[in-house]
């Protein structure tokens, strides 16, 4: 129940702050605000009660009961759908990360939006409540439901609140997802019809459907159609072009909840249903995905240094970042795996701060032109201080959660294939070059004259608190990413158990 | 003929009492509410009657078939025709003049529909049909005023009139073939038939196929569409959307299940093509245009598209399975395109300026409502999950998965990726901030808006105790 509730609390927190708008204009922030951390507050008490997450016995993944919580209800059972939720380390940490980041981006909206501010918290809240179903659901219909619910809140941010482009943009964004989300929809509807020729029983349930047998063409084609969904959701390379310009145009809060949280339900979404569900013809695959990934890396990083649009450059370096997830996803081994989910966690934080000073660049100058820009450290040290440490903690400077993550990944993926690992490790020398020319552009050199007299107010406490939340995440992540390792350790054991290959398996018994 | 035939046959004879009730009225005095009265009364007995005739199940006579299915559609239409009905007042009250013979051409429209739907019999299925159209064709042109209306009903009129011909030419060599005009008949002899005579059943079912593919407007008979939805009076464009093209669909797959035409391998190839013909034609014609009624009349190509797939799939799977997608199916479509035309029939009327998807802008802000149940329908035909018209996608696709159809579900999904663009751009166009004006729904529509938006989300979210109904009729 308690994950309902998390959900329920988003959804009915919605409506609330669209009503609140009656009563003042600047009660729907507030309210989303307090709907977030009560929300973010019943998950940890709730969490209190239950045994350390760390010290858990690695749960068998295809055994609900061993999981942190587990929930199940009938929904269509016709069909054998059901309402079925579960939380694991993974999961848990995933729905952390939404709900910080969630009340970071209504930080990031509190002066950015002026106008429909109750609607606009409402899609804020209601897109949040899509992603936190989506990282608990496991029965594959309901997950598909969240998975295509949470975008129409997120058009309707860029649609209605977005910039200058933002119809083509949002309009882009959608059909991208939409048709992916058709493919996955086939890919599901395939899998359970396979599982029930099988089995004679309808089910939707994901611990059903691990271990359908099925022939190896069909389980090629039906987990082509969940790679392609997820990876255009990552977005890996050649599926990224929606990402430039659905970040580009979305208002700050949607840029924060793009970069930050809705591209990781691609990669939870690879993790926890694309390669278990079919490991071997994953694994056949494995080796196009990872070249696919160090694609992404090189190609993001070369297209972000070409950019003159602050955002954009950060949209793109978003792609290169993804990369590494996508490596550290099919390098499929623990030390890769474990580097992909902290890199998850780690670039939610720091792009979604640094899609924080680019709104407010964007408020203060009204462009985000960075040939525009110069020398604006001068007249606000903090921000560009600021801007400084996520800029170096994007380029992955050791000490700070980036690093970790793309350092196991690399060290994960050295053991699978050497000359990805070196390609891929040019990622590293291309992103501080871009990440260095953001800092340069925008905040080092010349003061513009254009700037000069324009009273630009520096970040007030308000962003400061913000951006110090983030801050702290990345250094404890950077110094200290035990925790975190700890709580995926379990899962990645257990779907790297569920996917050894039987017959290695049996071989290493033999010996 | 015994008693319980005239009590299966209830809900055909209290619409044919409805329609000599209305021509007394107008015989004696001429009052347009009053002949709106009494409609609404008729259609709310039918309804009452259809539930009645349900314990009176059987053939009545060789011509109509009365079974569950087929009284849940009359009742389906029934509902329909009370919402054209809700929508046709106040389109049709303002100018003044005598328009009671625009209710009497309803009432008899329905009749022909629900004759239609009952029909077992190539006899009964050509009188519905007939009786349907030619009401319709006087509704389309009944604005006297305008062309428009006036081309859409003479290309009606004239598409209609082809189509009704072929029809008929596709009987006559099935019943040279086989000797018979019933579907149980055609059922039982024609496998012996097509041994003896392949062209005969082949050309004769082919016909009658495009016959019928006329009136559903699937890809390649589809040209009229657009324009008699444009010119149509908006209500009865969702009439024509809903009730006729439903009718002749319920008509088209018990013919089909009933006459065993799935066993002809060629007659399924030529569906199959019909099918991602009307999938892809319809959703690409739809991205380019600016008429909202065009727009709805490429969208309703497209899903009776995505409809025969489940025709198609009876091959493969069973027939309870099938009937069970037809009727969840044609639920979900009707009542999501019943929501769309009574959106645009409450705000844009019928001024053709207005029906333009750039005159929807900024609805969202001035009348919610309204704009919330547009785009909910938008999205519901979209296929987007927690509304009606995804769980009949869900069917579709399950379907076509079970039987193989690889071909057709790729068309499906490339037409539904094309198909997102426009509905989103009458969503986006509503959320713009543009001040916005139109003719102000009366307390009646906006209630139907909102019940019709109801049902889409309540069928879409919580689709279980339906699709347990649709399973056992």
């Amino acid at each position: 129940m308690v994950m309902i509730n998390l959900i329920v609390i988003l959804l009915v927190g919605g409506l609330l702050s669209i009503l609140s708008e009656r009563i003042s204009d600047t009660m729907p922030r507030k309210v989303a605000m307090g709907v977030v951390l009560v929300d973010l507050l019943y998950l940890l008490v709730c969490l209190s009660g239950m045994p350390d997450i760390t010290q858990l016995q690695a749960p068998v993944a295809n055994d609900p009961s061993s999981w942190l919580m587990h929930f199940k209800a009938d929904w269509i059972p016709a069909f054998g759908i059901s309402i079925e939720l579960a939380l694991d380390g993974i999961s848990l940490l995933m729905v952390l990360l939404t709900l910080i980041l969630g009340a970071i981006a209504i930080s990031a909206s509190w002066t950015d939006i002026v106008v429909r501010k109750g609607f606009f918290e409402a899609n804020l809240l209601w897109s949040l409540a899509g992603v936190l179903g989506v990282f608990m659901s496991l029965d594959l219909m309901l997950f598909f439901l969240f998975w295509e619910v949470m975008l129409i809140p997120m058009y309707f941010m860029i649609a209605i609140w977005g910039h200058e482009n933002r119809g083509y943009a949002a309009m882009k964004f959608f059909i991208f997802t939409q048709a992916s989300g058709l493919l996955m929809l086939v890919s599901i509807l395939a899998l359970v019809a396979v599982n029930h020729g099988a089995t004679g029983t309808w089910s939707f349930s994901y611990f059903d459907l691990l271990n359908t047998e099925m022939a190896e063409q069909t389980a090629h084609w039906i987990m082509l159609g969940f790679f392609i969904a997820f990876v255009v959701k990552l977005p890996g390379f050649p599926f990224h072009t929606w990402l430039p310009d659905a970040h580009t145009q979305a208002p700050t809060a949607g840029s924060v909840i793009l970069a930050g949280i809705l591209l990781k339900t691609g990669a939870y979404g690879l993790i926890r249903f694309a390669v278990p569900l079919f490991p071997e013809a994953a694994l056949n695959f494995s080796y196009s995905a990872m070249w696919l990934g160090a694609a992404g890396v090189v190609y993001g990083a070369v297209l972000a240094f070409g950019q003159t649009d602050f955002k954009r450059l950060i949209a793109y370096s978003s792609v290169s970042h993804m990369g590494f997830v996508l490596l550290g996803i099919y390098a499929w081994n623990e030390l890769a795996l474990q580097g992909a989910v902290m890199q998850m966690v780690a670039h939610g934080f720091s792009t979604a701060a640094l899609f924080m000073i680019a709104g407010s660049l964007q408020e203060r100058l009204h462009t985000r032109d960075m040939r525009e820009m110069s020398g604006l450290w001068h007249q606000m040290p903090r921000m560009g201080a600021v801007a400084m440490f996520f800029v170096v903690a994007s380029l992955g400077l050791p000490g700070l959660g980036n690093f970790v993550a793309e350092f196991l990944v690399l060290l994960g993926l050295f053991q699978v294939n050497v000359w990805i690992t070196v390609i891929a490790a040019t990622g590293l020398i291309t992103g501080a070059a871009y990440s260095l020319l953001l800092m340069q552009r925008s905040f080092q050199g010349e003061v513009n004259k254009k700037w000069a007299d324009y009273g630009l107010a520096d970040f007030g406490p308000r962003e400061m608190l913000t951006m110090g939340v983030m801050m702290i995440a990345l250094i404890l992540l950077g110094i200290y990413p035990q925790p975190v390792l700890d709580a995926a350790k379990p899962v990645l054991q257990s779907l790297l158990e569920l996917t050894a290959n039987p017959a290695l398996a049996s071989a290493e018994v033999m010996q | 003929m015994n008693a319980t035939m005239f009590s299966a046959l209830a809900p055909i004879l209290i619409l044919s009492l409805t329609a000599i009730v209305l021509m007394i009225q107008a015989s004696i005095k001429r009052d347009q509410s009053l002949a709106w009265v009494i409609t609404a009364v008729g259609f709310v007995l039918t309804l009452c009657g259809a539930y009645y005739a349900r314990d009176f199940t059987q053939s009545v006579t060789i011509l109509l078939q009365v079974d569950h299915w087929s009284l849940f559609f009359t009742s389906l239409i029934m509902i329909a025709s009370l919402v054209t009905l809700v929508l046709s007042r106040d389109t049709f009250s303002p100018e003044g003049e005598r328009k009671e013979e625009y209710y009497l051409l309803l009432v008899l429209s329905v009749l022909g529909a629900v004759v239609l739907i009952q029909s077992s019999h190539m006899v009964s299925l050509l009188l519905g049909m007939e009786l349907m159209g030619v009401a319709l064709y006087a509704m389309i042109a009944f604005p006297e005023r305008g062309q428009l209306p006036l081309e859409g009903a003479i290309k009606y009129l004239v598409l209609s009139a082809c189509a009704s011909a072929m029809l008929l030419y596709g009987f006559a060599l099935i019943y040279a073939a086989t000797g018979e005009l019933s579907y149980a008949g055609i059922g039982a002899k024609g496998a012996s038939a097509y041994i003896e005579n392949p062209m005969l059943i082949m050309a004769g079912s082919a016909m009658v196929l495009a016959g019928i593919g006329f009136k559903l407007s699937v890809a390649p008979f589809h040209m009229w569409t657009p324009d008699v939805y444009q010119g149509a009076p908006t209500p009865v464009t969702g009439f024509l959307a809903t009730v006729s093209k439903g009718a002749v669909f319920v008509a088209l797959s018990r013919f089909y299940i009933d006459g065993g035409l799935d066993q002809y391998s060629g007659l399924n190839t030529a569906l199959v093509v019909l099918a991602i013909a009307s999938m892809l034609v319809g959703n690409w014609l739809a991205l380019r245009q600016e008429n909202i009624k065009r727009l709805l009349a490429y969208s309703s190509i497209a899903h009776f598209g995505y409809l025969l797939v489940v025709l198609i799939a009876l091959t493969y799977v069973d027939a309870g399975l099938v009937s069970q997608s037809i009727t969840f199916y044609l639920t979900a479509y009707m009542i999501t395109t019943l929501a769309a035309f009574t959106v645009v029939s409450t705000v844009a009327g019928e001024d053709t300026a207005k029906q333009d998807i750039s005159a929807f802008e900024g609805l969202f802000w001035h009348r919610p409502l309204e704009a919330s149940a547009l785009t909910v329908a938008m999205l519901s035909l979209a296929g987007i999950p927690l509304t009606a018209g995804f769980m009949a996608k869900f069917f579709v696709i399950t379907l076509g998965i079970q039987s193989g159809l690889w071909g057709l579900l790729a068309a499906l999904v490339v037409g539904s990726a094309v198909a997102i663009y426009y509905y989103l751009r009458v969503i986006f166009a509503m959320s713009k901030s543009t001040k916005s004006t139109g003719k102000s729904a009366n307390r009646l529509e906006k209630l139907l808006a909102l019940v019709l938006m109801a049902s889409i989300l309540v069928l879409g979210s919580w689709p279980q105790p339906f699709i347990a109904y649709a399973g056992g009729l």
